[in-house]
């Protein structure tokens, strides 16, 4: 079985796409056959980081209701059971209309009514590409969301699915789950596959406050995790006491160094160029295997 | 006048710089529309005066002692989030939506459905003026709604003290609670960074703002970090027409500023940065 890593951080911007994609990277190199699904579906940009090659594109839809007029007896039953305000129903004017922004796609209605005035469709919200990197014949997903749509969340279900379904086929040792800022739903989606989380954090009060508050719901959750500091020598040494405070592992540190963040901004893999770099992601690594190895 | 600052990429430097548009504006309402990560507090320290529970919506929970395993709950819900364990019906509270079907078609009446109300909104005074802030609860949804709600405070503090300002501190992303925060707003700067994603993001939430008939200005940040990119930037800000208002050096006074719990304006007025800062906010204001 694989293991699922999920990268995640609170705050965005502390390098949560450079730390996967460069440990997708160092997996390989260390001999570790591994997956990565980027969850980040309003903003997906690891693709970036790889020459690749599009192996599928699978479309995610949603449940839209139809009505259709020439059933409808305009009972209302379907506005009773709408939670979402997403059918205007207007008895004395005999008025019914399906707002689409607001729907949910619960389909609530559809089960209300008893006339087969509501019609199933589905709506395209977006969709999960598969691609091979060229060097190296590793998968990665894609989950990306149509701009305007409500939630990136069925979006990152179906990515992190096909992932785990592939991992499966071929055997491999992990899965990494980039996953998208925040603690709301497209987080803890992402989190809830994962058998560890990674959480990378930038030594500033910003990043510290983001932080804290991603621990706290990881630990709802009940979720095994460690922290990978970003940019260490910038801002201040508060961060560390909290890990310590919390018993929280640190796996690893990343200098605050301009020729990286260079690297990054072009597209590039870091580890790749730079042996200093590259050590440390083996340590992290190891760090990782070493706590999935004593978690079976 | 609304100013809203958004990025799409997360970490571009929103709040560092919305916090120092406060401190060019001097008076101002101060709404931060990122309920899921808020941070602005930690500059400006708010003497909270007000709190309020925001409720995001309501979550399934199942009497396994009512129940009597028909199943019809888990063939109709559309989330996923509902499954047999051990024999068991489990609803997942994170995968809920709140729909309320589960309850209505059960026919033994084994789901209730309670409020989701873990989520506060909070108001109160800070050195420049007023302040309105949120805090999305994990797992919460509709932070669209809370920015919405937190915008109508800010408003009645305008009507009330007759505020010039008001100014929004917008979250990553390009999804809903981006929309509210720019809906109607009479500015949005857009702030990016010179990396290839800094760049796509900052070109997915620019399609988002050019749907709505909106004033718009971009910042880089950090433009020396790749110059060569940054002249990308610039170019296409061209084409399309968009003032580039700021080129900003790395300088990391603006993490010693944060560390200080000051605006990069407040902890060094005469730096390159603050300088540049503010005549980007007073071009904005003017346009």
């Amino acid at each position: 079985m694989s293991m699922n890593i999920a990268v995640a951080s609170g705050k965005g911007g502390t390098g949560k796409t450079f730390f996967s994609t460069n440990l997708f990277y160092s997996l390989r190199q260390m001999g570790y056959s591994s997956l990565l699904v980027d969850c980040d579906a309003e903003a997906p940009n690891s693709f970036i980081f790889f020459p690749v090659k599009k192996l599928s594109e699978d479309v995610v839809t949603e449940y839209r209701p139809v009505l259709d007029r020439s059933n409808c007896v305009l009972c209302g039953k379907c506005a009773e059971y709408c939670n979402y305000h997403a059918i205007f129903f207007l008895p004395a004017m005999n008025k019914i209309q399906l707002l689409d922004d607001l729907c949910h796609g619960c389909a609530a209605c559809s089960v209300a009514c008893k006339y087969s005035a509501i019609r199933d469709s589905y709506k395209f919200i977006g969709k999960v590409t598969s691609y091979k990197t060229d060097e190296d014949g590793e998968c990665m997903f894609e989950a990306k969301m149509t701009p305007g749509v409500a939630s990136p969340v069925p979006i990152i279900k179906s990515a992190v699915k096909m992932a785990v379904k592939q991992a499966k086929q071929q055997n491999a040792d992990y899965v990494i789950l980039d996953s998208p800022p925040g603690t709301a739903c497209p987080f803890i989606q992402t989190a809830s596959h994962a058998d560890f989380v990674v959480l990378v954090t930038e030594p500033t009060p910003f990043g510290l406050s983001d932080l804290k508050q991603t621990v706290d719901t990881l630990k709802t959750m009940g979720k095994e995790m460690g922290v990978v500091v970003n940019r260490a020598g910038l801002g201040n040494r508060d961060v560390y006491q909290y890990l310590e405070n919390e018993s929280i592992p640190l796996l690893g540190e990343i200098p605050f160094n301009k020729e990286i963040a260079f690297l990054y901004s072009e597209g590039k893999i870091a580890v790749k160029e730079l042996s200093s770099l590259q050590v440390i992601f083996q340590d992290i690594v190891n760090n990782i295997v070493s706590y999935g190895n004593s978690s079976n | 006048m609304e100013i809203a600052v958004i990025s799409g990429k997360g970490g571009t430097g929103k709040s560092s710089i919305s916090s120092a548009f406060v401190s060019v504006a001097k008076s101002a309402v101060v709404v931060d529309c990122d309920v899921d990560a808020s941070n602005l507090y930690l500059l400006f320290s708010p003497l909270c005066k007000e709190e309020e529970v925001f409720v995001s919506g309501s979550h399934a929970v199942v009497n396994n002692d009512k129940c009597t395993n028909c199943n019809t709950c888990i063939n109709l819900c559309r989330f996923d989030a509902i499954s047999k364990v051990n024999g068991k019906i489990r609803i997942s509270e994170s995968a809920c939506d709140g729909c309320y079907l589960c309850s209505r078609v059960c026919p033994v009446q084994a789901i209730k459905m309670i409020p989701a109300d873990k989520s506060r909104m909070y108001a109160g005074t800070f050195r420049y003026g007023n302040m309105v802030y949120g805090r999305l609860a994990p797992g919460e949804e509709n932070s669209g709604k809370m920015v919405n709600l937190l915008r109508e405070k800010a408003k009645k503090y305008v009507e009330d003290y007759g505020y010039d300002t008001v100014i929004l501190d917008g979250p990553p992303g390009i999804g809903c609670p981006v929309i509210s925060t720019i809906t109607g707003v009479d500015k949005v700067v857009v702030v990016t960074e010179p990396t290839i994603s800094g760049f796509l993001d900052m070109k997915r939430v620019i399609e988002v703002v050019c749907r709505f008939s909106v004033q718009m200005s971009v910042i880089v940040n950090k433009y020396d970090l790749n110059p060569s990119i940054c002249e990308q930037i610039d170019k296409w800000c061209e084409e399309m027409k968009i003032p580039v208002v700021a080129h900003l050096p790395f300088d990391a006074q603006i993490v010693e500023a944060m560390i200080a719990g000051k605006t990069i304006i407040e902890y060094n007025k005469d730096c390159e940065v603050s300088r540049l800062i503010e005549n980007a906010y007073n071009t904005i204001y003017a346009f």
